[in-house]
């Protein structure tokens, strides 16, 4: 690692989710998707990889206390319909699991952790659109940090948050990172973002 | 990993990675849009110089189950029967901007040659090469194994007993399993009449019996192979009825084999030589099942081949000094 070369230290990052304000978010969250979808009937809960997938755990449990019916929940796994993919070696596939239900008719809630640029969603609606024909689509994410590169916005957003390019939202949960937080900090360049590749597509060795 | 060629080439990881991905790719057969846009502006060309129906039409549907482009090349009717040689074929097929080149060709080593040649930038998947390999046979093996015997991600075939009998000499199929079995840890053992088995066998990661009989009741998973006449110049065996009876799979000895063991067949099968009707129709054996998941696996070998940065999507300009 060349980081320490850097004229500029990068600044460590600091807390602006705890666990608790996570926990918060997905209650509240939880209760708007009862309130505009009428007793989420029809939902079915779609968390995409990696973290996606954990906040839609949570956010399922939550959902069968509040309206004590099962909510039907799956994964879905983006990789092949990413539009960076030719800036990186192939990568592993992860497990896509779709209810037994199917999607078609149902009110799809897409989760995710960050969102930024808006193409891992624009790849999950192209995923979505070969699985079936849900009645429509929903985005939940725990945190919009702007920056949209393409015409999507999200329709539960558990904090908005402000950023400049040069930053790095972190989102760790305990399911994979031990404790839950959401941290900015100075983006590591090392660790080459599809921003960072798509700026100069030779990764370092 | 650029090329593959042959089963030797696969690490324990490369392999298990490539059987994992063809787990998640097989869920797209239960799909009502059985498609993805991964390979969308790659060209693939299947170049194939000796007959196959299966092993193409198999990667021909996992290609465009991947969205690229799909050239067939069959040498029959084509510039190789005017005399055309390899390199050229090779060439031509470069300059066409080919990203991928499947190849079945009669030469042992033919893929081994374009792979380390520069005749072409992109990436060469060996589909059968003489009696050398063929590594998507291998893997299509070992997935259907796993999936019976281990199932799971990131499982591998440790300590599982698989018996390869028939036409070893003549077999690539039997090649690139031992290799890619061993690499999983298998153990494998191969059963044929000393006639049909290759020079150097005892330098090979098995163990060599002539007589299927004793071999059934430790064997997890039974292979058999098709006696290759094509590729017999000589009398290998005294009759055909002989060697069924002493090497042919049939329901008494399907019946000794363990509860849990599969009979397997890379196909084409040859009934009541090899294998009778009785065991090639019992639900034991794996032949169709085997032919999904050849395209499976083959779905995973493109994707990890080209679906992510390659060759020809780097500008050549750049020198590694530049990067660090």
């Amino acid at each position: 690692m060349t980081a320490s070369q850097d004229s500029t230290q990068p600044r460590p990052p600091h807390q602006v989710l705890d666990g608790a304000d996570i926990s918060r978010v997905i209650t509240r969250i939880a209760h708007e998707i009862v309130e505009r979808a009428k007793g989420a009937e029809d939902v079915v809960l779609l968390g995409i990889h990696t973290r996606g997938v954990h906040l839609s755990r949570r956010l399922h449990a939550r959902l069968t206390q509040i309206t004590g019916r099962e909510i039907p929940l799956g994964t879905l796994d983006i990789t092949m319909y990413r539009d960076d993919l030719r800036l990186k070696p192939a990568r592993a596939l992860e497990h896509t699991e779709i209810p037994s239900g199917g999607i078609d008719g149902k009110l799809v809630i897409l989760v995710d952790d960050v969102l930024f640029s808006g193409r891992t969603i624009r790849a999950a609606l192209d995923a979505l659109g070969d699985i079936g024909r849900p009645r429509a689509v929903q985005l939940a994410v725990l945190v919009d940090r702007g920056h949209r590169e393409l015409p999507i916005r999200a329709d539960y957003v558990g904090k908005n948050l402000p950023t400049s390019l040069r930053e790095a939202v972190q989102v760790r949960l305990s399911d994979s990172d031990g404790h839950d937080a959401v941290l900015v900090g100075d983006r590591d360049y090392a660790a080459r973002s599809s921003q960072a590749l798509a700026a100069d597509p030779i990764p370092a060795p | 990993m650029r090329h593959l060629v042959s089963a030797a080439d696969l690490s324990r990881d490369d392999a298990l990675l490539l059987l994992d991905t063809a787990e998640e790719l097989a869920q797209l057969s239960g799909r009502a849009v059985k498609k993805l846009p991964t390979l969308r502006g790659r060209t693939v060309v299947n170049l194939f110089f000796e007959d196959s129906t299966r092993t193409k039409t198999s990667f021909e549907v996992a290609e465009k189950r991947l969205s690229a482009d799909v050239v067939n090349f069959a040498a029959k009717g084509s510039s190789v029967s005017k005399g055309e040689s390899l390199k050229d074929t090779a060439l031509t097929l470069q300059a066409m901007g080919a990203d991928a080149v499947v190849i079945r060709h009669h030469a042992s080593g033919a893929p081994a040659r374009l792979a380390q040649s520069d005749w072409l930038h992109g990436s060469v998947i060996n589909a059968g090469d003489g009696t050398h390999e063929h590594p998507t046979q291998a893997l299509l093996d070992a997935f259907t194994m796993r999936r019976h015997l281990n199932p799971g991600l990131g499982h591998d075939l440790a300590g599982r007993r698989v018996t390869i009998v028939g036409d070893i000499l003549h077999s690539r199929v039997a090649r690139s399993n031992v290799l890619l079995l061993n690499t999983l840890g298998a153990e494998v053992t191969f059963v044929a009449p000393p006639t049909l088995l290759p020079i150097g066998i005892e330098n090979w990661p098995c163990e060599v019996s002539y007589d299927l009989d004793s071999t059934l009741a430790k064997t997890d998973a039974v292979m058999m192979l098709r006696v290759q006449r094509e590729r017999m110049n000589a009398a290998f065996f005294p009759t055909e009825r002989e060697y069924s009876r002493r090497y042919g799979l049939n329901g008494n000895r399907m019946a000794r084999l363990p509860e849990h063991a599969i009979v397997m067949h890379p196909g084409p099968m040859v009934r009541g030589m090899e294998i009778t009707a009785e065991v090639a129709d019992s639900p034991r054996c794996t032949v169709v099942e085997q032919v999904a998941n050849g395209v499976s696996i083959r779905m995973a070998v493109l994707y990890l081949l080209l679906g992510g940065a390659t060759l020809a999507d780097t500008p050549r300009t750049e020198s590694p000094e530049t990067v660090a």
